[in-house]
């Protein structure tokens, strides 16, 4: 027990910074060996991952306050980036106003561990409310649209990404793992789902899977990141979380699936919009929602599965 | 010297937080950005909060020499607006309706600045305007940089704030802004060709804007 992490997330939190500095190892010894080709923008990336994996660590380990800010704050960061690049009314200014304000009340709720409020506040009352805020605008032309823009993007940003600091205030199972072996856990999958399927893709790539959406996507890239995953979680689950190794294998296949289904999801606005970034926030990535894309639908997911299973 | 710390501070503790996480800026042509003068920032108008914005992207150790032009009707009309105007942010004020005031008197102090070193930041809209809309682009500033053969016009394009604090709205609402930098102005003969050129460019950066969907017609 160090800073009272514990000791299964400690080691955890040691390998992924210790795959970290193979990450960045490999990029200078890649950068010397061509030294004609430009690696900036691998450099950016992994100097990224240093900056949020650090961030978030430190987070985690300081108190569980500290954590559910954190993902307030990166649940206002995602909705700001939205609404930022969807089309919205200038009449509806004062909507959105509300639906920034419904961050701190879903994360309240999770800290005080109020789960029935916490499951339907953005789902039953903000979706409520927010039409009858708009109502009382009284702008009529493009109603419909503006209010399904508006609570889609709630869902996505706040009540989904909700659910990883949901997972920090449950009873503890696996006393070795903690809570935080469970975020680690929900984080460090989905993240490498996302490098898995991008190497196999890659490597193996040939069948586009949905080339109208994302021509670099191919079915053989999502066979071999959910099979890869599938096994990563069934041998590591046991350690980080109170599954069992079978039930951790489908929980890899959950984290896998979805992940892919994100990442495409966000795309499709992407596409739609005609951009290529949602913003330019994290250097060598793009925008926080091209980062956290798959984690906006595995978290949900992963926390019922839980939720269903151990509780 | 105080006036110079008091601009620092002004922007450290309260703009730059505001900029960079309440509203959050996507920039790009960074390596644009002029960090000397004498030189004229002409950005488009959407927001209270573009001058700002713009200030916001320069290292605090040049803060000093980064001088917006506003119009003088506006930002001297209240004592408390008055102070703020022309200590925290130095202003150049100019008088927006100079018809009485020959051309090179009205000038004066932004010709004073530049001879400085200072870096301008005109608009040449010359008001906000309806939000996200590019308005018409006005030569004055084609007046002021004619004569001056030392003095670079660097374009920049700002989208998003026009959402976040449009004209004649009190209420702040956070939203995302692109700043995007272009590259130095060539210099024109005739003030036609300057305006053409000028609006051309705007338009080509607002393109590259991630937000420039954002709002329903």
């Amino acid at each position: 027990m160090i800073f009272d992490v514990p000791q299964n997330a400690f080691y955890s939190i040691l390998v992924i910074f210790f795959l970290l500095m193979t990450a960045s190892l490999s990029r200078i010894f890649l950068a010397k060996k061509n030294p004609k080709s430009d690696f900036t923008e691998l450099r950016q990336r992994i100097q990224s991952w240093w900056w949020m994996v650090s961030f978030l660590f430190s987070c985690l380990i300081i108190s569980r306050t500290t954590a559910i800010i954190l993902f307030g704050f990166i649940s206002f960061l995602a909705l700001k980036e939205f609404f930022s690049i969807v089309p919205t009314r200038l009449a509806d200014r004062r909507v959105i106003f509300w639906s920034y304000l419904a961050i701190p009340i879903q994360y309240y709720w999770v800290s005080i561990e109020w789960y029935g409020m916490f499951i339907i506040f953005i789902p039953i009352y903000l979706f409520l409310f927010l039409p009858v805020r708009m109502v009382l605008i009284g702008e009529t032309k493009g109603f419909i649209r503006a209010i399904g823009i508006t609570h889609w993007g709630v869902m996505l940003t706040v009540f989904c990404l909700s659910h990883i600091a949901y997972l920090l205030v449950l009873p503890v199972k696996n006393l070795d793992a903690g809570n935080i072996g469970l975020v680690i856990f929900l984080i460090s999958m989905t993240q490498l789902n996302d490098v898995a399927q991008y190497i196999w893709g890659k490597s193996l790539g040939r069948r586009p899977i949905i080339p109208k959406v994302s021509p670099n996507k191919t079915l053989e890239g999502f066979i071999g990141g959910v099979l890869t995953i599938t096994l990563i979680s069934g041998n590591f689950a046991s350690f980080l979380t109170p599954l069992s190794a079978n039930e951790g294998y489908f929980a890899g296949l959950l984290i896998s699936i979805c992940g892919f289904f994100g990442d495409v999801v966000i795309s499709s606005v992407k596409r739609d919009l005609e951009i290529k970034d949602s913003g330019t926030l994290i250097p060598g990535h793009g925008g926080i929602l091209d980062r956290l894309d798959s984690l906006i639908f595995v978290s949900p997911v992963f926390f019922h599965y839980i939720h269903y299973v151990v509780f | 010297m105080p006036k110079r710390i008091l601009k620092i501070l002004f922007f450290l503790l309260l703009i730059r937080p505001i900029v960079f996480i309440v509203i959050g800026l996507n920039i790009r042509g960074k390596r644009n950005l002029p960090l000397s003068g004498p030189t004229i920032i002409v950005a488009n108008h959407n927001s209270h909060l573009d001058t700002l914005v713009l200030m916001s992207l320069f290292p605090l150790s040049i803060l000093h020499n980064i001088r917006p032009v506003a119009a003088a009707d506006y930002f001297l009309s209240n004592p408390i607006l008055k102070w703020l105007s022309l200590n925290c942010i130095d202003i150049i004020p100019l008088a927006r309706k100079p018809r009485f005031i020959s051309k090179d008197k009205l000038f004066q102090t932004c010709h004073a600045a530049l001879d400085k070193g200072n870096i301008l930041i005109i608009f040449p809209e010359g008001t906000r305007g309806v939000p996200e809309e590019m308005g018409r682009i006005k030569s004055g500033i084609f007046h002021l940089i004619n004569d001056r053969k030392d003095t670079r016009v660097v374009p920049l394009v700002m989208h998003g704030l026009g959402k976040s604090l449009p004209r004649g709205e009190a209420l702040f609402v956070p939203f995302n802004c692109d700043v995007i930098i272009g590259e130095q102005l060539p210099l024109e003969t005739s003030k036609d060709k300057f305006v053409d050129n000028l609006s051309t460019t705007f338009n080509a950066l607002l393109k590259q804007c991630l937000t420039r969907n954002n709002s329903v017609k």
